[in-house]
């Protein structure tokens, strides 16, 4: 594959992901009857907050000022081993996919650890509900990614996503019906979006992702803000590839239509967030339960 | 899409309805659950046949009256049923929601090997359909087993009844109409009259639970 190819679909994901965000507000906030933000408004809080200084508080250590930039530079590595629609990605090696899946870990991890690191219990609070969700969408994460490396033969993301659709028999298909399903919900989980979380409150009841940044400020905030825009875009992408099984056989087409396709699954949060309201969170564990179900026979369908 | 593509997902869309009747608590969306797995059971058959011309009018026919009985008559009697005694939801199973489904994750790996023992050579048209008919079957004993209300256990004995009528449908091609016939009729008549009972036992004890019709009453 052509390097202007990686460079292009790199740098449209690093320019076009905080637009995400723009699109699915517009979205609610059409279901709401509303005007809503302008759809560049990502944009202009991140330039704000670059064009800030950091606070730091006394009782942190250097955890809580490393986390965001590892955050970030997690992020924009996963970006690398997404393929887009199929087309091997920069980054491609066999067994990459539990390496995603395991990088994705690792930037959960650094937030929750700079939760704690700040020593406030309401931060504490929602690094354990971090954990305790995650602890629910990893394995199910991990359960999809099997039955793609099961139902294809191939053990790299970009052989998978190729090999679907194209020459995987109706037994794999109907599983990847099935596993999209599951990464819907496992989506929703891992970027805190509605029945899981509600990224725009701020009430401590209810806020899982936000209560762990909420000491961030300035530079700090825009890294970790930008490194979940990033990582929304790479679980859109990483959808829409398995999801979507049309390919059009040149790469810049397929680039525009899988762009356009992660645009989609961005209307489509903003209908979910919309429609449905925020789960309670003692019945979070139903939903995953539920995902998991679908994972698994997905899983139990592809090996038979 | 090919063919077998749809047999598969309507055989899968059987094998989720049967997961979301063991993770719901309300009597109507139990009863809904029930119409769309009647409605993907009637056109497994149609699916599953190789070519428009292999078509026979006993399949078509089966499938025909097969969604009346099972998707428009008993859904309309279990809902008249519910109703009538004015029991909305199942409260406290046997055996909790989450719990269900995990047992049931692990009876879809169960029925899946033991469809290994059977072997490829069963004379079937789609692998999937046996361990589907047999993971109906036992979801179908599981409510009936681990639920309280009658009506729920009616559900379970609807739900085994379609592993059987899947059993059938993998073996469309050779069972004579008059079987499946019988077995719609059995199942019509003993829903009517489970609906009948039920309204009985609620008019006279004010409930339907059937563990507390055990105890003793002057």
């Amino acid at each position: 594959m052509n390097p202007l190819f990686h460079i292009l679909s790199w740098f449209s994901a690093l320019i076009l992901s905080p637009l995400l965000v723009g699109v699915i507000n517009r979205t609610k906030a059409f279901y709401g009857g509303r005007k809503g933000q302008p759809l560049l408004q990502a944009y202009y809080d991140l330039f704000k907050l670059l064009h800030k200084g950091a606070v730091y508080s006394q009782t942190t250590s250097w955890i809580f000022r490393a986390a965001p930039i590892i955050s970030l530079s997690v992020a924009l590595t996963a970006l690398l081993l997404i393929p887009v629609m199929g087309y091997r990605s920069v980054l491609s090696f066999r067994g990459d996919i539990i390496f995603l899946a395991y990088i994705l870990g690792l930037m959960r991890f650094v937030i929750v650890l700079a939760a704690l690191d700040t020593g406030s219990a309401f931060e504490g609070m929602g690094a354990s509900r971090e954990m305790q969700l995650s602890l629910l969408a990893e394995p199910i994460f991990l359960t999809c990614l099997a039955v793609l490396a099961a139902g294809t033969g191939q053990l790299d993301l970009s052989g998978m996503i190729k090999s679907l659709w194209s020459t995987s028999t109706s037994q794999t298909n109907a599983a990847v019906l099935l596993i999209t399903g599951a990464l819907i919900i496992v989506l929703l989980t891992e970027n805190a979006r509605i029945p899981v979380d509600d990224p725009t409150t701020h009430l401590e009841l209810t806020m899982i992702h936000e209560v762990m940044i909420l000491d961030y400020g300035g530079i700090d905030l825009a890294f970790i803000e930008y490194a979940s825009a990033l990582k929304l875009w790479t679980f859109s992408a990483l959808l829409i590839g398995i999801a979507f099984p049309f390919r059009a056989g040149s790469p810049h087409i397929d680039l525009i239509i899988g762009i356009g396709g992660i645009f989609l699954i961005a209307v489509m949060i903003g209908i979910i967030e919309s429609t449905m309201a925020r789960l309670r969170l003692l019945r979070l564990p139903q939903m995953m339960i539920a995902a998991a179900a679908l994972s698994l026979t997905a899983f139990i369908w592809v090996i038979k | 899409m090919n063919n077998s593509l749809w047999a598969e997902i309507l055989v899968l869309g059987v094998v989720l309805t049967n997961f979301r009747l063991l993770a719901s608590s309300r009597l109507f969306g139990l009863i809904d659950t029930m119409q769309i797995q009647a409605i993907a059971l009637c056109a497994i058959p149609i699916a599953l046949a190789p070519s428009a011309s292999a078509l026979s009018f006993r399949l078509v026919m089966l499938a025909l009256i097969t969604l009346a009985v099972k998707g428009w008559i008993l859904p309309r009697l279990l809902k008249h049923a519910v109703q009538k005694t004015n029991i909305q939801r199942e409260i406290e199973p046997f055996v909790g929601y989450d719990f269900s489904i995990m047992v049931g994750i692990i009876l879809l790996g169960v029925c899946f090997l033991i469809s290994y023992r059977f072997g490829t050579d069963a004379n079937l048209s789609s692998h999937f359909l046996l361990p589907s008919a047999l993971f109906s079957l036992l979801i179908g004993l599981m409510i009936i087993i681990s639920r309280r209300k009658a009506l729920t256990q009616v559900i379970g004995y609807l739900t085994m009844e379609n592993g059987v009528y899947l059993f059938g449908a993998a073996l469309a091609i050779k069972e004579p109409l008059l079987v499946e016939m019988g077995v719609l009729l059995d199942v019509f008549v003993a829903v009517f009259i489970m609906g009948i009972t039920i309204y009985q036992i609620n008019s006279e004890f004010d409930h339907i639970d059937t563990d507390r019709l055990s105890e003793l009453k002057d």
